[in-house]
C-alpha cells in the first residue's frame, strides 16, 4: 500500500514532464559485485518510481563500453576512476558516451594488512615500517621477501615499480579475480597468518575484517609521471595510488530520448556511509539486494524524490 | 623386428631430449657467448601485427562491412532477434509470467508455470522415456532445485538450455549431413570444428557482444558455438556407420536421395545421433557460467556472485544446481536414446495419452489454486533450506588445522616437480622449439603432421607469445601427468570392481559437470594464489576422461581374449597387465588426449586464479575488450590442442596397428 501511494505521488510529481519522453525501456547495467547491484538497483527503482520503463542487463565492466557506445546499454552507474579511467577515456573520445557525474562514492585502492600485523610490525600504518619487518610479511615461495597479493594485472596499480621506487623488500604476486584475493584473506585472517594485499574500498571486506590501509606518501599526479618528486628523486611511483570519485556514464542518447531520466541519474548522489551500510547488509547479513534498496528508499524518501523533482 | 624398432626409437628419443635439455639449460649462456639476443626473447620486430589486423577487421566488420541492402550488423541483429523471441516466451514461461505493456503499467495476463507444474512435466517425460525411476531421479533433481532456494535462477538457465540444445543439434545434424553428402565440405569443416572446440570461449566473446548484442543471446550464440562440434562429428560417423544392407533396402525401394537421407539415413542412426544429443547437453551446461559473465544469468550467476563474496555454501550450492539439473537433462536424454519402440495405447484420449494428460491437468489446476495460494505459484520462502554454514564452518576448521600439512606439500611438490618443470620448459629456446615439436610430430605421425606442428609453432612465436605458450605447456604437462597417474588405476579399479565403479564414475560426472570456479575458491584458500592452485584445480577437472577411458578400455577386451588368458594359467595380476592392459592402450591414448584437451580448455578459467600463461592472455583480453589479442592468444591454446591431438591421435593408431586390432 505504502508504495503505491508512493508511486502515486511521485508519478504526479513527474507526469507532465514525461509525456514526451520514449516509454522504451533504460537498460541499466549490471556487473558481479553486490555494491554495484545495490547503485544500479536503486536508481532503476528510483526511475520505476518516476514512471520509466527500466530494464536490468548483465554486463562485463569493461565489456560494456562497446554497448554503451551504440547505444544497445544505456546506463553504467558504477565507473572507479581507479580502475576504469582508460576505457571511460577511449570511449569519451568517440563522442557516443558522456559522463553523467560523481555517485558521491570516494574508491580508495591501497595496501591493506589485518590488526594483528600492527604487533608484528610495530611502526605501521606508516609505509616506512615495511623496510624493516617486510620479512614478516614473507611465505616459503617468496622468503626472504615479503609477499605482497596484487589485484589482477588488469587493474594496474603500479606495485612493482612502487616497490622499486620505495625500496621495500617485497615480491608482488598478482591474484586473478577479486574473489581469489578476498579468498586468501579469509583464509589467513582465520589462522591470523601473515597478509599483506591490495583492498579496496567501498567493499565489505574492510568492514567485515579489522585492518588499515598502508600510509604511503600522499598521491600527486607529478609523483608518477615526474621521478624527481617524491622520497626517491630517481624513481616515478614513490607514492600511494590515487584515490577518485566513483562515476556514472551512459550512452550518449539516454538524453535526447529521456531528458527527465537523465536529469535524475545526474542527480542520484550516495555517501560511501550508505553505501558501506548496504553492501554489508547484502555481503555479510546475507539481505537479498532488492530488500536492501527497498528499506533504504522507504528511510530516505526525502532524498530520491529530490533526484526525481527536479 | 620389434627390438629393431625400439633401439633405433632409443637412438632418436635420447638425443633429442639431451639437446632439448642442454639447450634449456645453457640458452642464457648460449645468447650472452654469441650475443645473439633472439635466440631467447622473440625480437619484437618480427612479430606479425595480427592482433591489430584482427581488431581492425572486426571494427569494419561491425562498422561497415555491407550486403547491398543491408549491413553485417544488421543481419547479425536479425539472427539475434529470431534467437531472443522464442527464448523472451520461454523466460516467460518459466520465470516471469505473461504480461502486457511496461513498468507500472504492466497488466499480468498469466502467471509463470508453477514450480509443481514443472517438476510433474518433467516426471512425465522420465516415465515416457523409460520408467518410474528414471521419474522420480528427475523429479528429484528438480525438487533439489527448489528446496534449496534456487527455482527461479535455474528457471532461467533451463529456458537457456531450451533454446540452445535445439539450436546446437538442429544446426549440428545439418551441417553433418552435408559433410556426409558433400566431399570437401567435409574436408573443410574438420579444421573449423578443430577450433570450435579448442578456442576458449572467452577468446570469442567479445566479437559476439559486439556482433549480437549485449544480453542473453550473446551468451546463448557463445554456448552454440562451443556445444554443437561434437554433433557435427558424430552426425558424421553415425551416418557413415549406418549397415550397407540398409541402404541397398533403401535403393531397392526406390528411395530418391531425400527420402534416402530422412527416411532411411537419419532414422537408422538416431541411437548414435542421441549421443550427440546428449554431448549437446552436458557441454551446453559447462558453459553457464561464462555465459553468466556476459548476461545469461542464472545458477551460473548465482555461483558467481555467492563466490564473490565468499559464501562458499552458496557457491556450492548453486553448483550442485547445475550438476542437479545435467544429471536429470542428461539421465533423461540417455533413456530417449535407448528407448524401444512401444506399440501405442488404446481407448478413449486421455488413456492413450496418460502422461499429457496428466499434465495438462496439473498446469490447469496448479493455475487456478495459484491465484489463491501463492505457496503453490512459487515454492513457499519459508522451506527452503541452506547449508552455507556448515561449509564455511568446515572450511574454517581445515583451514586452520590442515594449512601446515598442506603448505609442507605445497612446498615439496613445488620444489622438485614444478619449479624444474618449468624451468626446463621455459628455458627452450624458440628456434628450437619450434624444431624440436616438428621433429617430434614427424617421427610419430609423418611428415605432413610434422610439418603443420613446424607451422603452428612458428605462429605461436611469431605473434610474441611464446614465454607464455611454454607456461602453458609446462602447467598443463605437469597437470596431465598427474591427472592421469591418478586417474588411470582409479579406472582400472572402477573396471575391476562394478561397485567401486559406479561410485567412481558417478563422483567423475559430478566434477565434470560441477563448474570450477566452485572449488577454485576454496583451492585458494588453502594454497594461496599461484600455479599449485592453477594445477589442482586443473587435475579436478581433467581427471574425468583418464578414468572414463580406462575403465571403458578394460571392459572393451574381447572375453575371448580373457578366457584365452584364464586358460593359459593366468594369475590376476598377469591377466591385468599382460592382457587387458596392453589391449586397452589405444583406449588409453583416447583418454591421455581427452584429458589434455580439458586441461588446455581449463587454462583460461585458472587465470582467474593469476597463472601467467595463455589462459591470462585471454582473459586480459576479454577485460580489456581488445578482440584482436583474445582471438590470437585463442588460436595459441586452439593451436598447442590440435599439435598434441595429432601426435597422439597416431600414437594410437600406430599402436593400434601393432595390435592388429
Amino acid at each position: 500500500m505504502k508504495r503505491v501511494s508512493l508511486a502515486l505521488s511521485a508519478m504526479l510529481a513527474v507526469a507532465p514532464a514525461l509525456a514526451a519522453e520514449s516509454s522504451d525501456p533504460i537498460k541499466l547495467t549490471l556487473h558481479d559485485w553486490s555494491g554495484q547491484l545495490i547503485t544500479t538497483k536503486l536508481m532503476g527503482e528510483v526511475l520505476k518510481e518516476a514512471g520509466y520503463n527500466v530494464e536490468y542487463v548483465q554486463a562485463d565492466y569493461i565489456a560494456q563500453f562497446a554497448g554503451l557506445k551504440t547505444g544497445d546499454l544505456h546506463v553504467a552507474m558504477e565507473i572507479w576512476e581507479t580502475t576504469g579511467r582508460e576505457a571511460m577515456d577511449e570511449a569519451f573520445a568517440t563522442g557516443n558516451v558522456v559522463n553523467l557525474g560523481e555517485t558521491g562514492l570516494q574508491a580508495i585502492e591501497e595496501w591493506w594488512y589485518p590488526s594483528y600485523m600492527k604487533e608484528r610490525c610495530p611502526g605501521l600504518p606508516n609505509w616506512e615500517a615495511l623496510k624493516d619487518c617486510a620479512k614478516e610479511f614473507s611465505t616459503p615461495e617468496t622468503a626472504p621477501f615479503g609477499r605482497y597479493l596484487g589485484g589482477p594485472v588488469t587493474w594496474g596499480g603500479f606495485d612493482e615499480e612502487r616497490v622499486e621506487a620505495l625500496g621495500l623488500d617485497f615480491e608482488v604476486v598478482h591474484a586473478g579475480t577479486d574473489a581469489a584475493l578476498f579468498a586468501e584473506l579469509e583464509a589467513a585472517y582465520q589462522r591470523q597468518d601473515p597478509i599483506m594485499l591490495w583492498v579496496y574500498a567501498p567493499h565489505w571486506a574492510p568492514a567485515k575484517y579489522d585492518g588499515e590501509f598502508v600510509e604511503f606518501p600522499p598521491f600527486s599526479p607529478e609523483c608518477y609521471a615526474d621521478p624527481s618528486v617524491g622520497v626517491n628523486p630517481d624513481a616515478a611511483y614513490d607514492c600511494g595510488k590515487p584515490r577518485g570519485p566513483i562515476w556514472k556514464v551512459s550512452w550518449a542518447g539516454v538524453a535526447d530520448k529521456w531528458p527527465g531520466a537523465a536529469k535524475a541519474i545526474e542527480n542520484f548522489n550516495l555517501s560511501n556511509a550508505d553505501y558501506g551500510a548496504m553492501v554489508t547488509e547484502v555481503d555479510l547479513n546475507g539481505k537479498s539486494v532488492e530488500d536492501t534498496v527497498a528499506t533504504w528508499m522507504t528511510d530516505n524518501k526525502d532524498t530520491w524524490s529530490g533526484w526525481i523533482a527536479k | 623386428m620389434i627390438a629393431r624398432g625400439a633401439k633405433s626409437g632409443w637412438l632418436f628419443w635420447g638425443p633429442l631430449f639431451a639437446v632439448t635439455w642442454l639447450l634449456s639449460s645453457y640458452s642464457f649462456q648460449l645468447y650472452k657467448a654469441l650475443d645473439a639476443r633472439w635466440i631467447v626473447r622473440y625480437p619484437k620486430g618480427w612479430e606479425l601485427p595480427l592482433e591489430d589486423r584482427i581488431s581492425a577487421f572486426l571494427d569494419w566488420l561491425v562498422e561497415s562491412a555491407g550486403f547491398y541492402f543491408f549491413s553485417f550488423r544488421d543481419l547479425t541483429r536479425a539472427i539475434s532477434a529470431l534467437i531472443e523471441a522464442p527464448y523472451q516466451v520461454l523466460r516467460n514461461l518459466l520465470v516471469e509470467g505473461f504480461s502486457n505493456g511496461f513498468g507500472d503499467a504492466a497488466v499480468q495476463i498469466a502467471p509463470a508455470l508453477s514450480w509443481i507444474a514443472v517438476i510433474v512435466t518433467i516426471m512425465a517425460i522420465g516415465h515416457y522415456a523409460r520408467d518410474w525411476i528414471l521419474s522420480v531421479l528427475v523429479g528429484a533433481c528438480f525438487f533439489y532445485l527448489a528446496v534449496f532456494g534456487q527455482w527461479e535462477s535455474a528457471m532461467v538457465t533451463l529456458a537457456s538450455v531450451l533454446i540452445s540444445v535445439p539450436i546446437g543439434v538442429v544446426g549440428g545434424l545439418l551441417l553433418g549431413i552435408l559433410a556426409y553428402r558433400v566431399r570437401w565440405f567435409e574436408r573443410m569443416m574438420r579444421p573449423i570444428l578443430d577450433l570450435m572446440q579448442t578456442v576458449p570461449v572467452f577468446a570469442y566473446l567479445v566479437p559476439i557482444l559486439i556482433l549480437f548484442g549485449f544480453g542473453p543471446v550473446a551468451a546463448l550464440v557463445a554456448t552454440v558455438i562451443y556445444a554443437m562440434p561434437p554433433m557435427v562429428r558424430i552426425t558424421i560417423v553415425a551416418l557413415n556407420s549406418v549397415p550397407k544392407e540398409v541402404i541397398e533396402a533403401g535403393r531397392m525401394a526406390g528411395c530418391r536421395n531425400r527420402q534416402m537421407m530422412w527416411k532411411v539415413l537419419v532414422p537408422s542412426a538416431v541411437p548414435t545421433l542421441m549421443v550427440g544429443v546428449n554431448q549437446v547437453i552436458m557441454l551446453t551446461l559447462n558453459m553457464v557460467i561464462i555465459a553468466s559473465m556476459i548476461g545469461a544469468g542464472g545458477l551460473g550467476f548465482d555461483v558467481l556472485s555467492s563466490l564473490r563474496r565468499l559464501d562458499i555454501g552458496g557457491g556450492i550450492e548453486a553448483g550442485l544446481g547445475i550438476v542437479a539439473m545435467a544429471i536429470a537433462l542428461d539421465r533423461a536424454s540417455q533413456a530417449f536414446a535407448e528407448r524401444s519402440i512401444r506399440h501405442p495405447l488404446e481407448g478413449n484420449i486421455l488413456q492413450r495419452h496418460p502422461w499429457s494428460g496428466t499434465v495438462f491437468l496439473v498446469v490447469a489446476s496448479t493455475l487456478i489454486l495459484g491465484q489463491f495460494a501463492p505457496a503453490i505459484r512459487t515454492y513457499p520462502d519459508a522451506l527452503t533450506i541452506t547449508t552455507g554454514p556448515f561449509w564455511s564452518n568446515a572450511m574454517q576448521w581445515i583451514n586452520v588445522n590442515f594449512f601446515d600439512t598442506f603448505e609442507a606439500i605445497k612446498t615439496v611438490i613445488l620444489q622438485w616437480l614444478l619449479l624444474p618443470v618449468k624451468k626446463f620448459f621455459t628455458g627452450i629456446p624458440w628456434p628450437w622449439g619450434i624444431v624440436a615439436t616438428a621433429l617430434i610430430a614427424w617421427r610419430v605421425g609423418g611428415w605432413k603432421i610434422g610439418l603443420l606442428a613446424g607451422l603452428l609453432m612458428t605462429f605461436i612465436a611469431a605473434s610474441g607469445l611464446w614465454p607464455k605458450a611454454m607456461v602453458t605447456i609446462y602447467l598443463c604437462g605437469v597437470s596431465v601427468l598427474i591427472a592421469t597417474i591418478i586417474g588411470i588405476p582409479l579406472g582400472i579399479w572402477a573396471a575391476e570392481s562394478p561397485r567401486a565403479g559406479r561410485v567412481i564414475l558417478g563422483l567423475m560426472d559430478t566434477l565434470q559437470t560441477l563448474p570450477s570456479f566452485v572449488y577454485l575458491i576454496p583451492v585458494v584458500m588453502l594454497f594461496r594464489v599461484g600455479d599449485f592452485s592453477a594445477m589442482i584445480a586443473v587435475i579436478l577437472y581433467a581427471l574425468a576422461p583418464a578414468v572414463r577411458y580406462a575403465a571403458h578400455g578394460l571392459k572393451e577386451v574381447p572375453p575371448a581374449l580373457i578366457e584365452a588368458g584364464l586358460m593359459s594359467g593366468c594369475t590376476k595380476r598377469q591377466l591385468l597387465w599382460r592382457i587387458k592392459l596392453p589391449l586397452a592402450t589405444p583406449h588409453l591414448f583416447l583418454g591421455l588426449n581427452q584429458t589434455i584437451m580439458l586441461a588446455l580448455s581449463m587454462l583460461v578459467i585458472t587465470a582467474l586464479v593469476g597463472t601467467r600463461d595463455l589462459g591470462q592472455e585471454v582473459y586480459i583480453a576479454l577485460t580489456k575488450a581488445n578482440a584482436g589479442q583474445g582471438i590470437v592468444a585463442g588460436l595459441s591454446v586452439a593451436f598447442i590442442a590440435i599439435i598434441t591431438d595429432r601426435i597422439i591421435n597416431a600414437l594410437a593408431a600406430g599402436q593400434r596397428e601393432r595390435l592388429g586390432i
